[in-house]
């Protein structure tokens, strides 16, 4: 994100120091983690130590200091899913990617989370790729969803929301169980 | 488009009204046939019927589905019968009824006696009377005063408050807004997950119809009551649902608890007078004030009036959200309504209570679920995680899981919650490989003890209830752990061999292809054979094998 944009954000909550954090997320969402120089900027522009947004950034869960993959792969380790064999499934996500949970591949395709829950415990085990929400997983059947997210993409449009197999269609169909108006 | 129903495991449902036609598992290609047949021409479409799985008859209407008949759905039904993004919807089945009944015809003294009568207590975990909670925070003085909405459900495996923001966001502001004016105050705020976007989108809709519709903002209704609310979005911090540390984290500060010798209903939000309650308690108060507390405190208990939703999840075969009133047994949320364990499994446990939980065993399913019966065996309310666990789970496995998640949540103020569960960690991974010692035991029950006792909030204070309720209950899993090195229900992976029965084995060669490790070797009409020394224990030929020829020791 430019300086200027950053600044835009810092407007917005009226360079008010108490709303740090969703200053952060605000930028955690657009550019997927927080650059050295967006965090030394708002410590400036809010006249704060850069630590205090140091602090804040490693405290909190939802940002990342290092640029995250294209593709964000959360996989649930909820109870409920973990009872139904969620661990099996991220060491198929880990063999596969070759990165562990908080890690991102060298070309920026993937990063990787392991988070402890999506609240659609009901679908488990579960794992969601940038938003889209996959249930009951297994490590065979992460396998054919993982593929789509490989592709290279085509044209504009996500790959992850592009056709899909009629094998991957299925399985969104019905992970799309998930509680809840879509 | 409605909410949740909480027949997750059924979804997509179609309930087609008046008739409360009941359809499920329904699929984008059945869309036309259901236009076509059952709006058009009024016949049932038998294929999407439910079909009860223990008599076989086959479903018609949803109030006759077992899984909903034995349910008392006072606050969580409505989702059913609305979209939840228009506030016309929620004021047609009688929403901000109750709003109008407070304020034009009951002094804040009286809603809070009346909610205090009602017997209703916090359904974030703690159980606290919130009449009383309200009454300290009105009488405490400073200006101005804060009621927030604590949506931050950490708890793995609970998702109430998730579907009741999504599906009815209107019932907890109007809860809000009769506490606020209870309580004396004019700014709140919801704290959610950021997990949860939806919840977000549809509470950010629900604020803007009830501005629109004089209900927020300045002179409710014509009233001189004010009343605006904020959206925070959490950071992705477990601890953040302790309510000190949600307040720490609303003024931008990182999520650390603080000592509570003063209550934040006296000092809490920028050190100002400060009510928190969970979304569904917010969500029980306009149905106190609606239909009086004296109808609710007729469901429940003597100590627990009301309902609870509960999320049952995990080894259970009609997983879903479901509402009952307090007192219900726990055999009958699982085998009534959660139509019992799949696959013909034994039943092991029932956890309740997240992290801060504990495993209840068989022979205490008849107890009565309520906040006071399920602490004295060990486990609590909580937030109403339900998660049901069958012979496959390996109960120190599932101890360790906890303690994981709490050592890598806690914030580490506290040395003995930081250092005590890391080390209880340690204890117990070192038992599930096959590395436990005689006193391991005793150890962490001792560990479990002083980190209990000398941590400062309730994440570590309740820390050591997995460990400790499992040691309590199934005992004899550590020791056939530690003692004999084995893991009884074959989960954890030191522990455990996986082999192929070369009775069942049809060398379809699946297995093989499976594997990552190239580990199986076998041909075409050969039974496949398993190399211990490559194999890896990732369990994909389980799952890849259809005849059950791999068999885990």
């Amino acid at each position: 994100m430019e300086l200027r944009e950053v600044d835009q954000v810092l407007k917005e909550y009226g360079y008010e120091e108490s709303a740090i954090l969703p200053i952060l997320q605000d930028i955690q969402d657009r550019d997927r983690y927080l650059a050295k120089e967006v965090c030394e900027h708002i410590a400036e522009k809010l006249s704060i130590p850069v630590t205090r947004v140091y602090r804040l950034a490693t405290f909190y869960r939802a940002f990342s200091l290092t640029p995250r993959g294209r593709h964000l792969v959360s996989c649930c380790m909820g109870t409920a899913c973990h009872v139904r064999g969620a661990p099996r499934v991220l060491d198929k996500l880990e063999m596969d990617l070759s990165i562990e949970p908080g890690g991102t591949t060298k070309d920026l395709m993937f990063s990787l989370e392991s988070v402890n829950c999506l609240g659609a415990c009901a679908t488990g085990p579960l794992v969601v790729i940038d938003g889209h929400y996959y249930g009951h997983m297994s490590s065979i059947k992460i396998d054919s969803v993982l593929k789509e997210y490989k592709k290279p993409p085509k044209g504009e449009k996500d790959e992850g929301k592009t056709k899909k197999s009629g094998k991957s269609r299925k399985t969104e169909a019905k992970a799309s169980k998930r509680k809840g108006p879509q | 488009m409605t909410g949740c129903h909480g027949f997750c495991e059924r979804g997509p449902l179609l309930v087609i009204n008046p008739q409360k036609l009941f359809y499920q598992k329904v699929q984008v290609e059945d869309v036309p046939e259901v236009l076509s047949e059952t709006i058009e021409k009024g016949n049932v479409i038998d294929r999407l019927l439910y079909v009860n799985p223990v008599t076989g008859e086959k479903i018609v209407h949803e109030d006759e589905v077992p899984f909903y008949k034995l349910q008392e759905r006072i606050i969580f039904g409505k989702n059913g019968s609305i979209d939840p993004t228009s506030i016309e919807d929620y004021i047609a089945i009688g929403g901000y009824k109750a709003l109008v009944k407070a304020l034009f015809n009951m002094s804040p003294e009286e809603i809070i006696e009346s909610v205090k009568r009602s017997g209703l207590r916090g359904r974030g975990g703690g159980g606290f009377p919130t009449g009383l909670k309200w009454e300290s925070c009105r009488k405490a003085p400073g200006e101005p005063r804060y009621v927030i909405c604590n949506a931050d459900e950490g708890d793995p495996g609970a998702y109430m408050d998730r579907s009741l923001l999504e599906g009815n966001p209107h019932s907890v502001l109007e809860g809000m807004l009769i506490g606020a004016y209870a309580i004396g105050s004019n700014q709140g705020h919801v704290f959610v997950r950021k997990e949860y976007p939806l919840a977000v989108q549809n509470l950010r809709i629900a604020l803007q119809q009830a501005e629109e519709y004089g209900l927020l903002g300045e002179g409710i209704l014509g009233t001189g009551f004010d009343f605006s609310v904020r959206i925070n979005r959490g950071g992705g911090a477990f601890v953040c649902g302790e309510s000190s540390a949600l307040m720490a984290s609303l003024e931008g500060q990182p999520g650390e608890p603080r000592p509570k010798h003063i209550h934040t209903v006296i000092s809490g939000l920028h050190d100002k007078p400060t009510n928190l309650n969970n979304v569904e308690t917010w969500a029980n108060v306009p149905v106190i004030i609606d239909k009086g507390d004296q109808w609710y405190a007729q469901l429940g208990t003597e100590g627990s009036k009301g309902t609870k939703i509960f999320s049952l999840v995990g080894k259970v075969n009609n997983t879903g959200l479901v509402e009952v009133p307090m007192g219900i047994t726990l055999r009958e949320i699982v085998y009534d309504i959660g139509g019992g364990i799949p696959g013909g499994k034994k039943f092991k446990a029932v956890q309740t209570g997240g992290p801060s939980g504990g495993c209840i065993p068989e022979s205490l399913l008849d107890i009565p679920v309520d906040f006071d019966r399920l602490t004295e065996v060990g486990s609590m309310m909580g937030s109403g995680g339900m998660i049901v666990m069958d012979e496959g789970n390996c109960m120190v496995d599932v101890a360790k899981y906890f303690i994981n998640f709490l050592r890598d949540e806690s914030c580490g103020k506290c040395t003995s919650c930081r250092e005590g569960t890391q080390r209880m960690y340690e204890i117990l991974n070192d038992i599930t490989e096959g590395k436990g010692k005689r006193g391991d035991v005793e150890l962490l029950e001792e560990l479990g003890w002083v980190v209990a006792e000398a941590s400062l909030c309730a994440l570590g204070g309740t820390a050591p209830n997995p460990v400790l309720s499992t040691i309590q209950y199934f005992r004899d899993e550590y020791e056939a752990h530690i003692e004999e090195k084995q893991c009884p229900a074959g989960v954890c992976k030191a522990l455990i061999q996986y082999t192929i029965d070369s009775e069942l084995c049809t060398a379809c060669g699946r297995c093989r292809k499976a594997c990552p490790s190239d580990a199986i070797s076998g041909a075409k009409k050969v039974p496949h054979k398993i190399d211990q020394e490559k194999c890896v224990k990732c369990g994909m030929c389980v799952e890849s094998c259809k005849f059950d020829a791999v068999k885990v020791q």
